[in-house]
């Protein structure tokens, strides 16, 4: 089977709707092709990586634990916007720290976020072969 | 490569539509349809902003400006296509991505 | 050219299925292959048979049936998806222990790794949503 680079683009915040869980849950899944993935979270995209998320009181199941297991999966090119966290008061230091263990690197353990700029990212949006958008 | 872009939401309401011109580049082209194609109308400042994205080509889905009863107020530049014509811009370019 | 259609959003409520059906038909009729029709989030909706729209509406369920006899279209269901909203196939029904099923002509249920397939089976993949 070809190699195909896959991007899943997430611009919705979680819990609100239901996109942000089922998007992960196609990405988990697609994991086992052994494509090129890429994630790329734009807009309110980006506030489905907070870290301290706690669904408790409002009865949903909290699957933002699931984002730092991604790189056990090998999922670890994970784009994120920087004027959209910009634009909603966040830096890097809100999200979770997602990393991946680079197996050709003595197992180094390295980060999964790339924080692009919009420009940056048309060029990586631009490369893609399907783009799944949520 | 060169990207299609579908916008499916009115500019006066979401975002997305500046998102997608964000990241557009040129050489792409974004297609209006669903409440996408107010956009594509005159008289406002989206109208300008698409004048100004020259790199860009913008087409909207006729069928979906008939319905809102806008055809009269289609804007210059923007080329209007029915649904075969989507298909074909769908083949035209190399990948699609649909700003949901 | 292979062509695959994504279907984010139910009947009705949106556009985006009456689009993706517009679409497909037009990709049939320029003589693309649509490789298959995957339904996701609540579009999985659009495969009940229970629907009963005024009789001067169109019938989305329906017409999308009608479409895949015609054409021998590949349409599918995620199961994941459709387990949570209630669209149920005989075996599935079956296999919860429920009282019905409710999966409409020319739809199969099947799991979210035919989504994945499409995209790496197809030239194009469309998706259609909010």
């Amino acid at each position: 089977m070809s190699v195909k680079k896959f991007m899943y683009v997430n611009r919705k915040a979680p819990y609100g709707t239901i996109y942000a869980l089922e998007s992960l849950e196609v990405v988990l899944i697609g994991a086992a092709f052994d494509q090129d993935v890429s994630l790329a979270f734009i807009g309110d995209g980006v506030y489905q990586l907070t870290k301290g998320q706690n669904t408790e009181a409002i009865g949903q199941k909290n699957f933002s634990p699931t984002y730092s297991a991604l790189g056990d999966y090998d999922v670890n090119k994970i784009y994120v916007e920087k004027e959209s966290l910009e634009e909603r008061g966040l830096t890097l230091d809100d999200l979770q720290h997602l990393v991946w263990e680079d197996e050709d690197d003595d197992w180094a353990e390295k980060d999964s976020i790339r924080l692009v700029s919009r420009a940056e990212l048309a060029d990586v949006l631009d490369e893609q072969d399907i783009i799944l958008s949520f | 490569m060169a990207l299609l872009h579908t916008v499916n939401k009115s500019p006066f309401e979401s975002n997305t539509f500046d998102t997608c011109l964000g990241l557009a580049k040129d050489g792409s082209t974004i297609l209006l349809i669903e409440d996408g194609v107010y956009a594509a109308t005159t008289g406002h400042s989206v109208a300008e902003k698409i004048k100004n994205a020259s790199g860009i080509s913008f087409a909207v889905l006729g069928p979906d400006l008939q319905a809102r009863g806008l055809e009269g107020k289609l804007a210059d530049g923007i080329k209007v296509v029915d649904y075969e014509g989507f298909v074909t811009l769908v083949t035209e370019h190399d990948a699609v991505q649909s700003w949901l | 050219m292979k062509i695959s259609i994504q279907v984010n959003e139910g009947p009705y409520q949106h556009e985006a299925s009456d689009t993706a059906y517009q679409f497909t038909k037009a990709a049939l009729a320029a003589g693309h292959e649509i490789f298959r029709v995957f339904f996701y989030h609540d579009g999985v909706n659009n495969a009940t048979r229970l629907a009963v729209p005024p009789q001067d509406d169109r019938n989305i369920s329906a017409q999308w049936s009608e479409l895949a006899k015609e054409n021998n279209l590949d349409m599918v269901v995620c199961i994941a998806a459709a387990q949570r909203r209630g669209i149920m196939d005989p075996d599935e029904a079956k296999r919860q222990g429920l009282d019905a099923d409710n999966i409409a002509e020319g739809f199969r249920i099947s799991g979210l790794g035919q989504l994945i397939e499409a995209g790496i089976e197809s030239d194009r993949l469309v998706v259609f949503g909010d």
